[in-house]
Order: C-alpha cells, then structure tokens, then sequence
C-alpha cells in the first residue's frame, strides 16, 4: 500500500461497512459536482435560447449573442471592465512585488507595520472598502476642484478642468488590496528561496541588478505570475467597489450585469454570461497547461507550481 | 575614502533603494488605506447634511442609533455562522473523499472544485435566481403535485448561494490539511483498536483543525461583507449589513450613520476573527497538553 493514496478504511478483508462508506463519500462528492456544474451549464443552454423570455427553452439560435455583441452599452463595459483590470493587475503586481523585495531587508519594525497594513486591507470587506474609497475621493476632489478653478481663473486659462470619479478611482481601489495579495504570495516566496544563489551570483561579481534579473526574478516568476492572474480575476469580477467608486455612465461589465438582472432577467445576460465564462475557462485551460509544462521542464518552475494559484485563490 | 566611510555609503544607498521601493505601495496603503479609515471615524461622529452627505459635528448620535440596524447586523451574523458551518458540514467529506480516497484523479478533481471560484461570482449567483425563481425547482415541485413552494427571495435561497459560492475556499484548506495528515497514524489508531468514528474524533478531526480553522475564516470574513447575494437571491427581504450599507450611502446619502455602521461592521469582524482564532489556540493547547 502507498502512503500517498492509502485507504486507511480498508484492511486486508474489506468488511461491508467499508463499501457502504465508501459508496457514500462517492455519492457525496458526485452530488456536490452535480451542485457545482448544473447551475453554470443551465446558463450556457439558456445564452442559446431562441425565444424572448429566459423562462422556457424555444430552439436554439444565437441570436442574443449578436444581440449582446451589438450591444454598445454591454461592450462599452466590457471595455472598461478589461481596462480596469489590465492596470489593477500591472500596478498591483510592480508594487506589491518592488515592496515585498524591500521588505526583506528593512528594520522589524517597519515590516511589522507593513505586516498589519498587508492583514488590514486584506480582512476589511469590499463593501468597506468601497465606501472609504468614495469618501476620500469626493473629499480630495472637493479640494482639488476649487483651486483648480481658481487657478485657472487667475492664470486665465478658460474653462477649469474637474477632476471626478471614473474608471481611474475604480483602478485605484482595486489596487490596495490586490497589492496586498500580491505581497503576500511574493513574499512568501521569497523565504523559501535559496539565498545562496543570490551570494554566488555576487561572488561572481554580477551587478545588483543583473542578479536581479537573472537570479531573483526567474526565482519569483511563478509567485508573480499568480499574483497578476488573481489580481486581474478580482478586478475582473469586483462588483461592490466599482459601484462604489466608478464615474457617472462608465460601468463596469459585473456592474451593468447587476443593473440588467435587477431591471428584469434576458437572456442577453445569458449571452454575455456564457461569453465570459468560455473567456475564463480557456484561459486557465491555457494557464494549466504552461504551468504543466514548466513543472514537467523543471528548473525554476518546480513540480508544485500549481500550488500558488490555488494558495493565492484561497490568500 | 575609509573602508568604514564607504560601508557608512553603502548602507545610505540600500536605505534609499529600499526607500524607494517600499514608496507607491506605502503611498496607496496610507492614502487609500489608512487616510479613508480616518475619514470614517470622522464622520461617524458627525451630521448628516440636509441635502445628505455630512456636515462636521462631534457626536455619538450615529453610534447610538446603531441598534436600529441591530436586525441586519445579527441576521449578517447568524447567516455568516450558519453559511460557514454549512460550507464545512458539505465540504468536510468531499476534501476527505478527495485526499484520502480518490486516488489519481485526485488533482483533477480538486480543479474541478476550484475552476468555479474562478469564473464571475455574479453569474454563479445570477445563476441560481432563473433554478430557485418560479419557473424553476418550485415549478417542477408542483408539476409532480407537491403543492406550491416559494424558494427565491427566501433566507434558504440565500443560504443555497452563499454554499455554492463559498464551497471551494473551505474545501482547498481542508484538502491541503488532509492530504498532509500521516496515513500511518490512521493504521496505527486502527490497530490500537479504534473504530472508524474513533478515528476520525480522535485522530483526523484534530489533524486537520489547521484547515478547518483556515478554510472557516476564508468563508465567514467575507461572507459578514456580503451585498450581492442577499440582494439578488433575497430580493430585499433578506437583508445583510451590506445591503444597510449601500442602502445608506447611494440611496439615503446618510453618510455619517453609514459610516458608523461600517465601523461597526469592522469591528464585529475583527471580534468573531479573534473568538476563532482564541478557540484554535486553545485547542491546540488542549491536544498538546492531551498528547503529554
């Protein structure tokens, strides 16, 4: 018997009891399966729905898929949604990686201050999150605009600009608790890296730099890597805090599927629905399959490097 | 130069590298984080503006009508509890199954649990209003002559989601906590003569506290923020803090009542958090005390 997969029910006699057990985590684990799958596949079936209403199935066609894509208002949000998460992952994953680099090598204190902000922003809920976000921004706009215009007036310069809430503000909140996530997987890496290449990569009289580049960040790629999947996942999905702080008229895709499942179910929100999720499922079929690939090359990459964006998932 | 005066250099210049790497996300932690939290506590304490919004005060008024809002704070609570208990209670056997039995398909199978964590929590959710809705489970109920059901908009429809969407983060730490526990010490139990359920009470159950702990903190911190399932599957009458919240802030424009209603909500956060982790210390004081 191998340890890895051991029954530890099963002795040499499997007794009738065991079966029975047996059967049943089975029937369990296909229940949960079946709970897991159904709901999503009905969504699919439904973006396929001839007829007008999402109550009954009349044919197929894909007419609310060219409906959905025609749909200026759900592409626009589309747009900003991919734009808001591209930027949230891009500065999530520079400054929580340039920050977890430095804060290996700071006084305790200013790494146990970071340790509670790091905490902080990752157990407030979105909600809140959300909120304090759209105070600060309309307090630091209340501030701003006045004297924007008042230099404007006094330098002559026509029309003052405003500054306002947009899909900037959006990016802005995301990043605080991508960051985060993001110094949490990078740093946990990087204590489980070898620092003796680090040394022998001095010793060979490479620049900081260079071993930065050749030694540190190849070392770190997977970390990184997961942290810009799950910063860009967030962003992607976030609904609370873009309700909270995007601009007048520019929504974000979860937004304007909220407001459409609110204003009454079409199955155009099928459409858009399953247009998403065939987007994320081929692009972790595609992320599993480099991950695959690099553990089965070796190196850097090791054999658990699926391990981070499953930890990261539950970080 | 000294060698001494070139060190004294060197650590300058490592100060300032380090400096400068630790500056955007110091700034976006201080004015993102810490600024906005201020500014919360601030206006707990202040009035709401006549047109809404908030005019500077000093007082406790917000705070002291906070249990006007007790109903939703204790419904988010006893929801929170139930929904984590009911997350481990499903999860439990499937991360059993899944670490102890399943063999070689286990990895597969584990993606298979996570792969929905992964696609839009608002379509899962959206998912489950056309099932629960009229036209589905409670149709089908009444076509076999069952009599007439109402699921959605109920705290069961609530309930159904919340599992749905929170089932993988219990199931992966619990995995993880199974999947590492020493098979030998289950055949060891065994032939001291312990039953299955003997077993499992007194050998895998505490192995596996760690990922029990883990996965019902990942689960019940944010299910205490939670706005978009209640508001969908609830339909209003199922209410959360955080319907409370978006209620007070985009339509009332009570700003100053939200706000002590957030650090409220905070605070219970932080207070449930510390309950479970001063119960995970504990027990595993209790078994290392036991094992002695």
């Amino acid at each position: 018997m191998t340890l890895g997969t051991g029954r530890p029910d099963r002795g040499p006699a499997v007794d009738r009891a065991g079966r029975w057990v047996d059967g049943a985590f089975r029937l369990e684990a296909v229940l949960i399966y079946l709970f897991l799958y159904v709901p999503i596949l009905l969504v699919v079936i439904f973006s396929f729905n001839a007829g007008e209403r999402t109550g009954e199935l009349r044919g197929l066609s894909m007419r609310w898929y060219e409906y959905a894509i025609g749909d200026a208002f759900a592409m626009g949000a589309l747009r900003n949604s991919i734009g808001v998460a591209l930027w949230t992952s891009l500065l999530a994953t520079t400054f929580g990686t340039l920050a977890a680099l430095a804060l290996q090598r700071v006084p305790r204190v200013v790494r146990a201050v970071f340790d509670v902000l790091i905490y902080i922003a990752i157990i407030i809920p979105g909600i809140v999150i959300g909120i304090s976000t759209l105070i600060f921004f309309v307090n630091l706009f209340g501030f701003v605009n006045p004297w924007l215009a008042y230099v404007w007036s006094v330098g002559g310069l026509g029309e003052p600009p405003v500054v306002q809430k947009g899909l900037h503000t959006v990016i802005a909140a995301h990043v605080l608790f991508t960051m985060a996530i993001v110094m949490v997987l990078v740093r946990a890496r990087l204590s489980g890296m070898d620092r003796s290449l680090t040394e022998a990569s001095f010793d060979l009289f490479a620049t900081p730099l260079r071993t930065f580049f050749q030694v540190t960040l190849p070392q770190l790629a997977p970390a990184i890597i997961a942290g810009a999947l799950l910063a860009f996942t967030f962003s992607f999905d976030d609904f609370i805090i873009a309700n909270f702080t995007a601009g007048p008229g520019q929504p974000t895709l979860p937004m304007y599927i909220f407001n459409s499942i609110r204003r009454g179910i079409t199955p155009e929100v099928n459409a858009i629905a399953a247009m998403v999720l065939m987007v994320t499922v081929t692009s972790l079929v595609i992320v599993a399959l480099i991950y695959r690939r690099q553990a089965r090359q070796g190196g850097a990459f090791g054999a658990s490097e699926g391990a981070p964006i499953l930890e990261g998932d539950v970080a | 130069m000294t060698d001494r005066g070139a060190a004294a250099g060197e650590r300058r210049r490592s100060r300032t590298v380090n400096a400068a790497l630790l500056l955007p996300a110091s700034a976006w932690f201080f004015f993102l984080l810490i600024v906005p939290l201020i500014i919360l506590l601030v206006f707990s304490v202040g009035a709401r503006a006549p047109e809404g919004g908030y005019t500077p005060a000093l007082q406790l008024d917000n705070y002291l009508e906070l249990p006007t809002r007790a109903a939703a704070f204790i419904n988010t609570l006893w929801m929170a509890t139930a929904g984590t208990i009911l997350c481990l209670l499903v999860g439990y056997p499937l991360a059993y199954y899944l670490a102890t039995r399943a063999g070689t398909k286990r990895t597969l199978l584990l993606i298979l649990v996570v792969v929905p964590f992964w696609t839009s929590f608002l379509i899962r959710t959206y998912a489950w209003m056309s099932i629960l809705g009229n036209n589905g489970i409670p149709a089908i109920v009444e076509a076999l002559g069952f009599g007439h059901v109402t699921l959605i908009n109920t705290p069961a429809a609530v309930m159904i989601g919340i599992v749905y969407n929170y089932l993988p983060l219990m199931v992966f730490p619990l995995y993880v906590s199974l999947e590492r526990l020493d098979k030998r010490l289950l055949e060891a139990s065994k032939d001291l003569g312990a039953g299955r359920i003997g077993t499992f009470r007194q050998v895998t159950l505490p192995l596996s506290a760690v990922g029990l702990l883990s996965g019902a903190i990942l689960v019940f911190i944010p299910l205490m923020g939670e706005y978009v399932i209640p508001a969908l599957l609830g339909g209003g009458k199922v209410f959360f803090v955080g319907n409370a919240l978006v209620d007070l802030f985009l339509q009332s424009r009570n700003w100053p009542f939200g706000s002590a209603a957030s650090i409220g909500l905070i605070v219970v956060i932080l207070l449930a958090v510390s309950l479970y982790l001063w119960l995970g210390s504990r027990g595993r004081v209790e078994r290392e005390v036991s094992l002695l």
